[in-house]
């Protein structure tokens, strides 16, 4: 059994952030939990799926559907989650925005994963600011513990206030994990009912819809003043130091960790006091007010966008604070950085410019002078070996540069975006959004027009084609645009931990499920389709130059090879792979190194003293792909049973 | 509670994604945190399956709950299973007073492959991993790992070394109730040979220093 259904109260762990938000949820006593994977919140969703049957959990194809889903539950009378990294919470927000206004029924959570600098992500978006656009509370918790206690809680506020409730959590917490004292796990009646036939605004019996929007409106901002009344005493807001610092930190999230330790490390609990808030928003003022009375000084030590930061100003604006008395310190004066995840050393650099400390001495002497290092060569990520999206990016770059017209591919969101790195050879042109990548497409196949004659290519995943590829497409088929859409199919959301999709025969607990055929779907729209194995690089390059050259339309192909990672291909090899010693004439070939130089597989290694590739036994997952990219035949592959 | 020779306790595994580092991270917190010590584990792994650096900080304290980061200079000791992984860490987070265990066994980075850039000699790793440190072990691990079946075991070797090395409280049979609560009972035997092999090579003081 997992130690996440473990009904022993009082019981110490190391838990994953996510899993203790999972735990705090399993206390709460959710019925239903919805999401898309998104690093850093895959776990959650995954881990509920795995260890409770009594729960429906669900992979939606994506966030908005997710939201509607948990939301769903909520007015049937049922506790429900909605899981989604930061990204995502723009999808959602369209329903989000509507969702606010009705109101909610059984208690709803929303947990919004947020990647300040963007460890596994392609922006640094900020969730905080959509509790304030939305209208909704905001809960933050800044460590494992609270992790686990917001989320339990977050659900008996949402039933107070009938209003969905946000939990905002960060990589650095979500991906960390600590220990986590475990609460009780409660045993609901868990019955769907939705009661619509009550008064319009009676929020448990009436109809749940965002109009009459004037009075919705209204309701919603007097629940909100609830909810800032409410934190005026929440145990999620600590403050530690003197009475009366010199300098006062105020801090949210897994900022508060960093703060507290560079406090300590510097000496400075005599001199700095820390005040943590875990109820962001909406920001609660008599805890704020009560210390900023007695200090000068503030710094704000948050991530990305300056949140508290200007609640804080705003409260002190509109209160009886003598502001002449304060100076604020934060993202405003340039004391923390704007961009980019927080560290110990910028709390560290903000505090020794502020109380101009002596610089740490092993910082200045490390390493020790003289010891030279030498150049350590970086570790660009790129495919895995045996990765198919190395050998579809290999066809489509070879097509291209062979068509000659300046041809180019606009990126997607998944383990292929990697495609712009040298790795995939440059080949990514354009790189945003989930489905953007064919939209875009959709848009430069237009420019016909105005004279634009360059092949349009544009790349997704089988799981992005469900999640946000399928409208684009219907545009471009419908307004007669014309490219050639390559959809990168490896069977399984690879880039997130192989979460299924509506294209596979299961579903999120691994049960049977229908699965909804991409090719048909498209050809359903009207597109010309084929399907290539990517690995088959002759065959895949020849469709692809025959589809590039076609007479326009859209026309989609279709690279169907399953993710190197994929359960039923790790730790198996189709090939046993070799290099002929003899046949591999190195440097001196003329094929400029193809294997080693270009296609630059992980599995294989350049042996310069004997001016050769080789192969690297621990590494090769033995896809065969290098043995038909080598124009010497020097690499060998023997099928293995 | 057993004392820490230095509370906090910083400790940084790191290797290159899928070298499972991520796993040994786990098991040497759980043996901690099933002594009763507060242990915070800070890893970033978004883009571990594809060859990146993967770094994790070990963190152990008997008094408070500590931050994902340990700010740099301040690492006591670096499980390397990588070489120049452990030069990397060792640039931001290595100190007079630091020890390495490091898996003598290259990945090369792409760049390495094409040929753009070059790797370092083993012999010039090690000398100024020496002299970057006050302690140090060298020892293939992946080797070792091949030998037992799958080279991911270099990871468990590493934690069984770590073990021997006696900077942390770590016990087998801790070691080995954390196997049994994580791993299907087939696994549990590979693993404890591993970890003991980490144990040896370290008493045996086969370990190149
Ligand atoms: S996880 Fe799968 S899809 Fe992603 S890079 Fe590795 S092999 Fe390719
Ligand atoms: S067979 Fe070649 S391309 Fe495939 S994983 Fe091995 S080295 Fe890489």
């Amino acid at each position: 059994m997992s130690l996440l259904t473990r009904d022993n109260p009082g019981e110490t762990h190391l838990m994953m952030g996510n899993e203790a938000i999972v735990r705090g949820a399993l206390e709460a006593g959710i019925s239903v939990a919805a999401g898309y994977p998104g690093t850093p919140s895959s776990e959650i969703i995954e881990t509920l799926a795995k260890i409770s049957d009594d729960i429906y959990t669900e992979w939606s194809v994506n966030e908005k559907v997710a939201l509607e889903v948990a939301a769903a539950a909520s007015f049937a009378g049922l506790r429900s989650l909605a899981v989604m990294k930061q990204p995502g919470v723009n999808v959602a927000a369209d329903f989000l925005m509507h969702l606010a206004l009705s109101g909610v029924r059984a208690g709803m959570v929303i947990v919004a994963a947020d990647d300040p600098g963007a460890l596994s992500s392609v922006n640094e978006g900020e969730t905080r600011l959509y509790a304030k656009l939305m209208e909704i509370p905001m809960l933050e918790p800044g460590n494992f513990q609270e992790a686990r206690q917001m989320t339990c809680w977050a659900f008996e506020l949402s039933e107070t206030l009938h209003m969905p409730v946000l939990v905002r959590t960060v990589t650095r917490l979500s991906h960390a994990s600590g220990n986590v004292t475990l609460g009780k796990l409660p045993k609901p009646d868990r019955k769907a009912f939705f009661q619509f036939n009550g008064d319009m605004l009676d929020p448990m019996e009436g109809p749940i819809m965002s109009p009459p929007v004037g009075i919705k409106h209204d309701s919603q901002q007097k629940k909100l003043e609830q909810a800032a009344q409410l934190f005026e005493d929440s145990p999620f807001n600590t403050y530690g130091g003197p009475e009366s610092p010199e300098l006062l930190i105020i801090t949210t999230s897994i900022c508060d960790l960093y703060s507290k330790e560079v406090v300590a490390l510097l000496n400075l609990e005599d001199r700095v006091g820390i005040l943590k808030i875990g109820t962001t928003w909406p920001l609660p003022a008599q805890p704020v007010l009560e210390r900023l009375a007695r200090t000068r000084n503030v710094l704000f030590v948050e991530e990305v966008q300056p949140f508290i930061e200007e609640a804080v100003k705003v409260l002190v604006a509109g209160s009886h604070l003598d502001l002449s008395s304060l100076t604020f310190y934060g993202k405003y004066s340039r004391h923390i950085p704007t961009a980019g995840e927080m560290t110990p050393e910028r709390v560290t650099a903000a505090l020794s410019t502020l109380l101009q400390l002596e610089p740490d001495p092993v910082s200045q002497d490390y390493p020790p002078r003289g010891t030279a290092l030498p150049p350590i060569p970086p570790r660009e990520i790129s495919f895995c070996p045996g990765c198919p999206h190395r050998a579809s990016f290999f066809s489509i770059n070879t097509v291209l540069q062979l068509d000659n017209r300046q041809g180019f591919t606009c990126g997607d969101i998944g383990c292929y975006s990697m495609g712009m790195l040298p790795g995939g050879f440059f080949t990514l042109k354009t790189l945003h959004s989930m489905g953007s990548g064919s939209g875009l497409a959709s848009g430069f196949g237009k420019l016909e027009k105005f004279g634009m004659n360059q092949p349009v290519v544009a790349v997704c995943g089988d799981s992005t084609f469900f999640h946000s590829a399928m409208p684009p497409l219907v545009n471009a088929v419908h307004n007669r645009s014309s490219f050639t859409l390559v959809v990168l199919d490896n069977s399984g959301t690879a880039m997130t931990g192989f979460q299924p999709h509506p294209g596979l025969p299961v579903d999120t607990k691994g049960d049977q499920a229908p699965p909804i055929d991409i090719e048909k779907v498209c050809r359903a729209m009207g597109a010309t389709t084929r399907t290539c194995d990517p690995f088959d690089l002759e065959a895949t390059q020849k469709q692809l130059l025959e589809f590039i050259n076609g007479d326009g339309g859209v026309r989609v192909l279709i690279l169907k090879q399953a993710c190197a990672l994929s359960p039923e291909k790790r730790h198996t090899r189709a090939f046993e792979v070799t290099v002929d010693p003899d046949s591999c004439l190195g440097e001196a070939c003329g094929c400029n190194r193809i294997c080693t130089r270009v296609f630059s597989c992980p599995g294989l290694l350049w042996d310069a003293e004997n001016n050769q590739a080789t192969i690297n036994d621990v590494l090769c997952a033995g896809c065969g792909v290098c043995a038909s990219v080598c124009p010497q035949n020097a690499i060998q592959r023997k099928e293995l049973p | 509670m057993i004392a820490l020779n230095h509370d906090p306790y910083n400790l940084i595994i790191t290797g290159v994604g899928g070298q499972g580092n991520v796993i040994s991270s786990r098991m040497i917190g759980n043996m901690l945190a099933a002594k009763g010590f507060q242990v915070t584990i800070g890893e970033t792994f978004g883009a571990s399956q594809r060859g990146g650096a993967v770094m994790s900080h070990v963190r152990i304290s008997s008094k408070a709950t500590l931050s994902p980061q340990i700010p740099v200079h301040q690492a006591h000791m670096v499980v390397s299973l990588e070489p120049i992984e452990t030069l990397r860490v060792l640039e931001s987070y290595g100190n007079p007073d630091v020890g390495v265990i490091c898996n003598t066994r290259p990945t090369h980075p792409i760049g390495v492959i094409s040929g753009r850039l070059s790797y370092p000699s083993t012999k010039e790793i090690k000398e100024t991993i020496t002299r970057l440190s006050a302690r140090s072990w060298f020892f293939d691990a992946t080797a070792m790992a091949t030998e037992i079946g799958n080279p991911i075991f270099a990871n468990i070797i590493m934690a069984g070394a770590l073990a021997a090395t006696k900077e942390l409280p770590l016990d087998r049979n801790v070691f080995e109730e954390t196997l049994k609560s994580k791993f299907p009972p087939n696994k549990v035997g590979l693993n404890l040979t591993a970890y003991d092999q980490g144990v040896g090579i370290i008493n045996t003081d086969n370990a190149s220093h």
